[in-house]
């Protein structure tokens, strides 16, 4: 089992460096000087020189690649060109607030389509069932940033009973979910988070478990004479893997992906930073902030996978 | 079906006259010479090739125009791929297949759009055999369209073979493969093969999927055509009874290897080789009284990535002896046509096997099954 | 003349000479029964027509702002849904936005599933080191979530409908990439295209003849389920700024400046969004049903 990971892990270093690779291109792809934004516009050539040289943006652009991937693998990713502050500490900051809405919201979407998943695949065609496919179809049609928006009115523009934005009344500081005073400005940006994932979730584990339940060992299953709550048993563990795929997955899109949410609540996590970086055309930030998502998409991946071989026998550990 | 056991069945030569006969009557049709197909094996953390699958390990024979050949041999014998190579469709690792007396490819007089038009093959019907998006007509057609005929050319030739091979083509042209039967789809692919005229079909299991009374309707179909359009057969099948029906000569497979060859009627009445004998006495007989208590045939056959050294079938061979693990035995050639070859050490009189010696008194007779 | 032991099961013909129906007819014939497929696709229909017929049937004039209606509510006098908050018809606003906004639905998807399309055959019927190369770059787009990738490669391109229209395309060719090589080694794999490869076919000609009507379908019915994705991308893009810039109406971006004003006319500032949920809804609800009627063996 662990060759098979340690396999898996040699393999994923490719893709690593392909990521690196395109968070460090896409800058490029920018038009305009980025030196040049950076100056007064009667700054004199020389000066336009020295601050090229000073960046290192002189030097071919492989070699400069080959630097920044040094310099970001010991985890020096520069400074905020705003704040000053190195980049790293800025992202680790946001990252750990995108991951605790992230979590829950997960955590959430996964115990209601569960549920909800299962009753509708038991009692198929059943009101249940429709309810189901209802929130499903919602779950991946309706725009996050709509129904953040949606939400806020409801509950914080007519009823008044939540906050509109932000987390917690002293902005992230004093932050905990333990306190209701401060954990209530959460609520509204999970729900919103939740309702995609819960729609794709609970599609998956009515088609899973759909799936399994067409499948003949099942009908021998009820010739032997088996309860349908314990041939439903038989059947949800056989469509775990699939389900816990799925659900790994929906977790790194809604940590990779939570920049139109933040920005409705003004939650700062990493997607607020990302937005406040394209705005200010803050390049270090940007590229330090994709790169660590995306890293951190490749390792949820990663987890689901080795994850998948450990729950489904079927899967080769060559 | 009865089987011809007193009289020993002749060949089906060529009548004289054959407009597409190049090489001549006395050149067989196909010889394959010395024909091997290694697969590669990949494993471990780099996906290095550790090993080696030996599918067609030295094949050399010959089908002689106007014969049926068949083919006989269990799963993983290699015949499939023995086909497969024949048709060019895999490349072969070593060895020669010279057709009508001519070698295929670049810098020879036989190109590979030339062959294809001699050399054609009906497969196995499964649900994969038959686009399944095109009218079969279409499938038909496809073959000369490619070679230059036009439209309405095509889909005549389509219609006359579909007739040839008893399917009404007004009722059955546009129909698409999941419409028909099985005996139907397999009656589309004979058609298929025969769009382009060829002289000789290689046909690889391809009453296999069928059931019995089909089967039977479309043996009888390919004996007609063979007649009408004076084909070569090469007939590829694990069916010993099937095989024994329509064959003029017979060639045994073990794994990658030939293991016997000769007409039909001798291999199924005095077989030679022990695998051969094996396979034979593990036909079950229509008589109840006579059933078979013990397999002849005892476990599975051995590897094909790490085959057997020396004689690949000595694991299960009950004459087997130390001569037979250190040497491999060969086939042997001969310029006669009904020549009955078994590649055994006991055929070998200069071998050393201690049961070596003269055919007639090596083995005892074989019981003959109706 | 032909054999004796003539098959004859089928041979009876039908009393009313039955025609043998074709793929898509059958398709056709499933889809007829399938209401709520066929609602949703009427709707669809409705409101292309309508987005494309806008300057007909749009009531006023989009892009004229009057300070002395700001955001004013719906059936407010000739203003069927309200004002925005510069004063403009949002009802109009609507209907001109639909066209930016089922454009970027649409056109990225085209010319995702024609380039991702090409590469996937390719690499699906070359196999081989060709076919690793390809997979394995497309992999590393698979690395980023698709919002990501939308927003970094658009963050770095700047606004604007063309760089809109380029980001949407390559975050989407990926997925039909896959798709369209999955389908492709299928069919290799199959006996049919040995069987083609044995009549002596050119490569192109097996391609095109025997491997593209298969691989069609399965692609189709993927690239019709991006669509609704891409409309939402799209409007994320233009809610973040990143898409057509101001005075052009298009409904994220519509979202987005009447953010500010949900605590005066809160009802106004969703109807955009309102719209993006209805046709998201419908295209994913008629890509649904398409799939059905295409998946069961015709």
């Amino acid at each position: 089992m662990w060759l098979y990971a340690a396999r898996r892990l040699l393999m994923t270093i490719p893709i690593g460096l392909g990521v690196t690779i395109i968070c460090f291109t896409l800058i490029y792809l920018a038009p305009g000087d980025p030196v040049q934004s950076l100056l007064p516009p009667d700054a004199t050539a020389s000066d336009v020189a020295m601050l090229r040289a000073a960046y290192g943006l002189d030097k071919p652009i492989p070699i400069q690649y080959l630097i920044w991937l040094g310099h970001a693998v010991t985890g020096d990713l520069g400074t905020s060109i705003q704040t000053q502050r190195p980049v790293l500490e800025e992202v680790t900051r946001a990252l750990s607030n995108t991951i605790s809405i992230a979590v829950i919201s997960t955590v959430l979407a996964f115990a209601i389509a569960l549920t909800l998943g299962v009753i509708a695949a038991y009692r198929s065609g059943g009101i249940v069932d429709r309810i189901a496919t209802g929130v499903a179809v919602l779950g991946i049609s309706v725009p996050s940033f709509w129904l953040g928006v949606v939400l806020v009115i409801i509950f914080a523009v007519e009823l008044g009973w939540l906050p509109a934005t932000g987390m917690g009344s002293d902005g992230s500081e004093n932050f905990s979910f333990l306190h209701w005073d401060q954990a209530k400005y959460a609520i509204l940006p999970i729900v919103t988070m939740t309702l995609t994932p819960l729609g794709i979730i609970m599609r998956t584990t009515r088609s899973s478990i759909a799936e399994v339940l067409a499948q003949d060992f099942i009908q021998t299953l009820r010739a032997k004479g088996l309860g349908k709550l314990a041939i439903m048993r038989h059947a949800i563990w056989n469509a775990m893997p699939q389900i816990l795929a799925m659900l790994g997955l929906q977790l790194g899109y809604l940590i990779g992906g939570s920049i139109l949410i933040e920005t409705i609540f003004t939650w700062p996590g990493t997607g607020f930073l990302l937005n406040k970086a394209i705005l200010t055309r803050d390049i270090p930030l940007l590229q330090g902030t994709i790169l660590v998502l995306a890293l951190a998409f490749v390792a949820i991946n990663l987890l689901v996978d080795l994850v998948q071989t450990v729950v489904d026998p079927r899967i080769k550990r060559a | 079906m009865s089987t011809a056991t007193t009289t020993e069945r002749r060949f089906q030569t060529v009548p004289p006259g054959d407009p597409n006969d190049r090489g001549g009557k006395a050149q067989p049709m196909l010889i394959v010479e010395n024909l091997r197909k290694y697969f590669p094996i990949h494993a471990g953390a780099l996906n290095r090739r550790v090993a080696e699958v030996k599918a067609v390990d030295g094949v050399s024979f010959a089908v002689l125009k106007g014969e049926t050949l068949g083919i006989v041999g269990e799963s993983g014998c290699g015949k499939s791929t023995l086909a497969r190579l024949l048709m060019h469709l895999l490349p072969k690792d070593a060895g020669d297949l010279i057709f009508d007396g001519e070698t295929v490819g670049p810098g020879s007089t036989l190109s590979l759009k030339d062959l294809r038009r001699n050399l054609q093959m009906v497969f196995q019907d499964s649900y994969s055999s038959l686009n399944p998006r095109l009218p079969v007509e279409e499938s038909i057609a496809y073959g000369p369209r490619v070679h230059g005929a036009s439209r309405s050319q095509a889909k005549k030739t389509a219609r006359e073979l579909l007739d040839k091979v008893g399917l009404r083509p007004d009722l059955f042209g546009a129909r698409y493969p999941h419409e028909l039967s099985g005996g139907q789809k397999q009656r589309v692919n004979i058609a298929r093969a025969l769009a382009l005229n060829p002289r000789m079909l290689i046909l690889d299991e391809a009453v296999s999927a069928l059931d019995k009374s089909v089967e039977a309707q479309v043996l009888n179909l390919l004996g007609y055509l063979k007649r009408h359009f004076n084909l070569t057969y090469l007939f590829i099948s694990h069916d010993l009874h099937v095989v024994q029906y329509i064959s003029d000569r017979v060639l045994v497979m073990y794994l990658g290897q030939i293991v016997e060859i000769g007409p039909v009627d001798a291999i199924y009445n005095r077989p030679k080789h022990p695998y051969t004998r094996a396979l034979l006495n593990s036909r079950l007989s229509m008589n109840p009284n006579e059933r078979v208590e013990t397999a002849p045939l005892v476990g599975d056959p051995p590897n094909p990535i790490n085959p057997p050294s020396g004689c690949r079938f000595r694991t299960r061979c009950p004459h087997a002896e130390a001569v037979c693990e250190t040497r491999m035995p060969s086939l042997g050639r001969s310029t006669d046509r009904a020549a009955h070859l078994a590649a055994c050490h006991m055929e070998d009189p200069a071998s050393g096997h201690s049961l070596a010696g003269p055919p007639a008194t090596s083995l005892p007779p074989v019981q003959i099954r109706q | 003349m032909a054999d004796l032991s003539l098959d004859t099961s089928g041979v009876t013909a039908s009393p009313r000479g039955r025609r043998v129906r074709g793929y898509w007819a059958n398709v056709w014939n499933r889809l007829r029964y399938d209401y709520v497929t066929l609602f949703f696709l009427t709707l669809i229909i409705l409101i292309i027509l309508t987005v494309i017929f806008a300057p007909w049937l749009a009531p006023l004039d989009p892009n004229k702002s009057s300070m002395a209606y700001r955001l004013k509510p719906v059936f407010y006098k000739q203003f069927m849904l309200g004002t925005d908050e510069q004063g403009r018809d949002i009802l109009s606003r609507l209907i001109y936005g639909g066209r930016t906004s089922l454009m970027m639905g649409i056109l990225p998807v085209v010319f995702a599933t024609m380039i991702g399309g090409f590469f996937g055959v390719l690499a699906g019927y070359a196999g081989g080191k060709l076919n690793m190369v390809i997979m394995r770059s497309m992999d590393v787009f698979f690395a980023f979530p698709s919002v990501l990738l939308a927003v970094a490669i658009s963050g770095s391109l700047g606004g604007g409908l063309i760089n809109q229209l380029i980001t949407l395309t390559v975050v989407l060719t990926p997925p039909l990439c896959r798709v369209a090589e999955t389908s492709t080694s299928q069919i290799r794999s199959m006996d049919f295209v040995d069987a083609a490869r044995a009549s002596g076919a050119s490569t192109l000609s097996i391609i095109f003849r025997h491997v593209l009507i298969n691989v069609v379908s399965p692609v189709f019915v993927y690239a019709s389920t991006l669509i609704s994705a891409s409309i939402l991308l799209a409007s994320g893009l233009s809610f973040l700024g990143l898409g057509v810039s101001p005075p052009t109406p298009d409904w994220g971006l519509m979202l987005s400046t009447l953010r500010q004003s949900i605590y005066v006319q809160p009802l106004v500032c969703a109807l955009p969004g309102v719209a993006i949920l209805i046709t998201s809804i419908a295209f994913n609800l008629v890509s649904d049903g398409l799939r059905q009627a295409m998946d069961v063996k015709a």
